[in-house]
């Protein structure tokens, strides 16, 4: 038997409220599934399980606020009998350092009795606004305060009346609220709390070095638009592709820029899991990765960057998205100004910043000619490289960004 | 399609691409990127659904004839009409 418990979405993340389960007991689970989903600073975040097995019991309840590591569900493994005693669940990860706990990080309950994923737990914190009096499961008073809905209009189909996560949900389609304007659960002053705390940590630990380089990107915006010209708008490539591709290429030729920093040490990665900093309208910004991201193709990493820009923004992640990345890169698209120094993203040692495209006056076959530029910058872990390394990178980015129809 | 159609369809895909833009606020001058703030992705999404509604190919070249949710219905108008 194992626990499967509140995971850690980053180190910044001392706590999670479930938002709503996806399997019940009984059900058969394959590594990878995703089980549950869990709201986070960084919004709705699904959540895989890392094991196969049988769901034996939930333990917590929609709902609930808890800390990082507490049981969630029971797990039987297979092949497992039924009597075992339950292994100890995983001692719960040190809180970060840098922020204080908030009430809400508290544990609502050590272990609280289990129930169905529907029901009203007694007991159990409201979160948002709530009408005294109405009678209604956790998951759908989050709901109607997200989507400004007084639940005691809301008829109620569970236990005694009780107004579920579904009657939110129908009554909110049938009044013409927004089902989910934005992204759900998502609350900017925790994230910019989240990023202050990861931030903070990168300065304090990691000793940045920075390089910049500017390069010609007319050849590969000849490239690029010859191309889009043929295809109709779905199936078009933006600018950030080929720099994605081209940046995931160069880190073969300096592996140690990829991989992670942890307790101490530092482990290269094979896989390359590409963080891609994605702005949020209205402020504030999340970077998950395109997982495996060296075994995609122009294409892929495109359509990666359409899915994982849309679930960012408005949608749901996957955990893996947003703990396993392995080097992340920052591009301020065709509005911004000429360069970036970023922020390493901890535990990554490496953070690639792409300024805005724009004409320059560049020298060009012996002479001064006007082609699109953009200023590719690498701030990364002195721990781990040095500048030398550092330039060797940036320069075959150029390298590759000079040949775009072999990307 | 009359213009007042046109502009119902752009504003209807727009906001879908950008769900916290207030169509009841949205002013016909107001520019893509510097005042709404769409990105390149942003505004790929929002070609995409206009071509698929409209069918029509809106080739890169005539990106800025959507600047403006006002330009955009006078390039879509001809565009349909021609």
């Amino acid at each position: 038997m194992s626990i499967f418990t509140m995971p850690s979405l980053g180190a910044d993340m001392e706590s999670g409220k479930l938002a709503e389960w996806l399997v019940g007991p009984g059900d058969r689970l394959a590594r990878g599934d995703i089980v549950a989903v869990v709201e986070t600073q960084k919004g709705a975040i699904e959540i895989e399980i890392f094991e196969s097995g049988e769901v034996v019991e939930l333990i917590a309840a929609p709902g609930q606020t808890l800390p990082v590591g507490a049981p969630l569900a029971r797990i039987r493994k297979p092949g497992e009998v039924e009597d075992e005693t339950p292994e100890a669940a995983p001692e719960p990860e040190p809180a970060a350092p840098v922020t204080p706990p908030t009430p809400e990080s508290a544990p609502s309950a050590p272990r609280p009795p289990s129930h169905g994923a529907s029901g009203a737990p007694p007991g159990a914190r409201a979160p948002g606004r709530v009408p005294s009096g109405a009678l209604a499961s956790p998951a759908a008073k989050a709901r109607a305060a997200e989507v400004g809905l007084d639940l005691s209009d809301v008829p109620g189909s569970g236990p005694g009346g009780a107004v579920l996560l579904a009657d939110v949900e129908a009554h909110a389609k049938a009044s013409g609220k927004p089902a989910a304007k934005g992204k759900p659960g998502l609350d900017m002053a925790e994230m910019r709390r989240a990023i202050a705390a990861a931030m903070s940590r990168a300065k304090r630990e990691i000793p940045h070095y920075y390089l910049s380089h500017r390069i010609d990107l007319q050849a590969a915006q000849d490239w690029l638009a010859a191309t889009n010209a043929e295809r109709s708008p779905d199936r078009r490539l933006l600018m950030g592709a080929l720099l994605i591709r081209a940046t995931v290429r160069a880190l073969a030729k300096v592996p140690e820029l990829n991989g992670r920093f942890e307790g101490g040490d530092y482990a290269p990665s094979d896989t390359i899991n590409c963080g891609m900093a994605v702005a949020m309208r209205g402020g504030g910004l999340i970077a998950p990765a395109i997982m495996d991201a060296r075994e995609k193709s122009l294409d892929d990493i495109m359509a990666a960057m359409r899915d994982l820009v849309a679930r960012t923004r408005t949608g749901r992640l996957r955990n893996s998205e947003i703990t396993q990345g392995t080097v992340t890169i920052s591009s301020l698209g065709e509005n911004g100004v000429d360069a970036l120094f970023g922020v390493i993203y901890p535990p990554q040692v490496a953070l690639v910043g792409f300024g805005s495209p724009r004409p320059a006056p560049v020298v060009h076959d012996g002479s001064v000619a006007a082609r699109v530029c953009v200023t590719a910058t690498l701030a990364a872990d002195h721990r781990v490289s040095d500048g030398r390394r550092g330039a060797t990178f940036l320069a075959e980015i150029d390298r590759l960004l000079q040949e775009p129809d072999t990307l | 399609m009359t213009p007042e159609d046109i502009r119902a369809a752009f504003i209807e895909d727009l906001t879908s691409v950008a769900p916290d833009i207030d169509p009841d606020t949205l002013e016909d001058d107001a520019h893509m990127q510097d005042d709404l703030g769409l990105d390149s992705m942003d505004f790929l999404n929002l070609v995409s659904a206009l071509h698929k509604r409209f069918g029509l190919p809106i080739p890169e070249s005539d990106y800025p004839e959507l600047a403006t949710t006002a330009k955009a219905v006078r390039y879509l108008g001809r565009a349909l009409a021609g």
